[in-house]
């Protein structure tokens, strides 16, 4: 790792001082993908300014339908939520299913989706429940926040507070986890909100990043069964292609996985 | 140059002062500044487990934090375990039921056990296997540790680090 300087922020005006201070400066909430980035020297930040200690990015809140998860809040905290899991246990399960336990421990949903891994799993969920994203400047849909590969629409700076959406009626998560990382190969999320609006999002198997397929979504709000999306039409020219997979391979596998968690939303 | 303060293993005595480079990982902290060589690194990239740690009671890996993310916080090493002299029931159990043979995982693989009990005292043999997944044994087949994580869950022995 190169040499950087650690700063805990206090607070969300600590931070953003902090972040102006430092000629290089990253945000780092739990770290679990920041700091192996460092260890292999990609990433090379010269200051850390920690944010897991910010008590406004803490907390979770279910008020209703309506579900606010904080920024700084961990996978193990959304995976054992009581709350959430009353209204949306597939943003529970999805949770538990980042990595291992030491690895949810750390980690954190803002993290998570201020990185936007291509192959990382909040990312679908947020497009799948139509998740709002907040920040310390503005609030940001989720289908106008995830730009691509590892790209947001976070500007210089800007820290993410909380996410929030509305439980949908029935929704669910399936991924296929690469055997060694656990990083989604694919991993489909599917929301029924009602009144047709049905919501699906793939992650780990576009070449652009998370994505929802249109198609897919017109087949179950007419239809949600299983089979409504057996034969939906997947552009192989889209895919990811890597040694754990060519296009071909992935594209099945998003229409096996959303198969899965149509089954499993019931 | 930062300055580290930690409560290592639960004894004040051993809170720790120590200068050290920020980029410094908890786990070259633990292994090279405190002399606390039971905390392993394996495959340095958080895959294996072995050097998993206690930090305020939640199972982290130590090769993937700085040691200055755990300033103020409470961690508990494989070296803190023991008590008065006597190994901890999870400790004892490995030992009973041979769930090692090289022994390098063992560390880590203790600690996460130690966690899954205490977050799920009545995991089934799959749920067991579950919350192992992120502890990579290469010798044993994985068997003799589950039995030895359900020997600790039978003889009802607290699991609290």
């Amino acid at each position: 790792m190169y040499s950087t300087n650690y700063h805990r922020a206090s607070s969300l005006k600590d931070a953003q001082a902090l972040f102006k201070k430092a000629g290089d400066g990253k945000f780092v909430s739990g770290g679990q993908t920041l700091l192996p980035t460092m260890k292999q020297r990609l990433a090379a930040p010269s200051d850390l300014i920690d944010l897991r200690h910010v008590k406004d990015l803490k907390g979770i809140k279910v008020s209703g339908k309506k579900v606010t998860i904080g920024a700084a809040t961990t996978h193990a905290e959304v995976a054992t939520n009581d709350k959430i899991v009353k209204v949306c246990p597939a943003i529970c399960s999805l949770a538990s299913h980042i990595g291992d336990p030491a690895v949810r421990h750390m980690g954190t949903i803002g993290g998570s989706i201020a990185n936007n891994d291509p192959a990382a799993d909040y990312p679908a969920a947020m497009m799948a429940l139509g998740a709002t994203i907040h920040t310390n400047k503005r609030q940001i849909a989720a289908d106008k926040f995830f730009k691509g590969m590892f790209e947001t629409a976070l500007k210089d700076g800007e820290i993410i507070t909380a996410v929030e959406f509305s439980a949908p009626k029935k929704a669910a998560y399936s991924k296929y986890p690469n055997p060694a990382s656990r990083y989604a190969m694919c991993g489909v999320f599917v929301a029924d909100h009602g009144k047709g609006d049905v919501r699906v999002a793939v992650t780990g198997a576009g070449n652009d990043g998370v994505f929802r397929h249109k198609a897919m979504e017109k087949a179950l709000a007419a239809d949600w069964s299983p089979e409504a999306v057996a034969s939906a039409k997947v552009n192989e020219g889209d895919m990811l292609s890597d040694i754990h997979g060519n296009e071909a391979y992935r594209a099945n596998l998003v229409r096996v996985m959303a198969k899965r968690a149509v089954a499993a939303a019931g | 140059m930062s300055t580290v303060s930690t409560a290592v293993n639960g004894k004040s005595v051993e809170a720790v002062q120590a200068d050290v480079d920020p980029r410094t990982l908890l786990v070259e902290f633990i292994r090279e500044h405190l002399r606390l060589t039971g905390t392993h690194v394996g495959c340095d990239t958080a895959q294996c487990g072995a050097c998993t740690v206690h930090m305020n009671g939640r199972a982290v890996k130590s090769c993937s934090m700085l040691a200055l993310q755990a300033q103020g916080a409470d961690v508990t090493t494989i070296e803190g375990l023991a008590k008065d002299g006597a190994l901890h029931p999870m400790q004892a159990a490995f030992h009973e039921c041979h769930g090692l043979q090289c022994g390098f995982c063992t560390p880590g693989m203790v600690m996460s056990s130690v966690q899954l009990l205490a977050d799920n005292p009545k995991a089934t043999e799959q749920e067991i296997r579950e919350a192992l997944e992120g502890n990579l044994c290469r010798c044993t087949g994985y068997h003799n540790i589950v039995k030895a994580v359900q020997q600790c869950q039978a003889g009802g022995v607290p699991a609290n680090a």
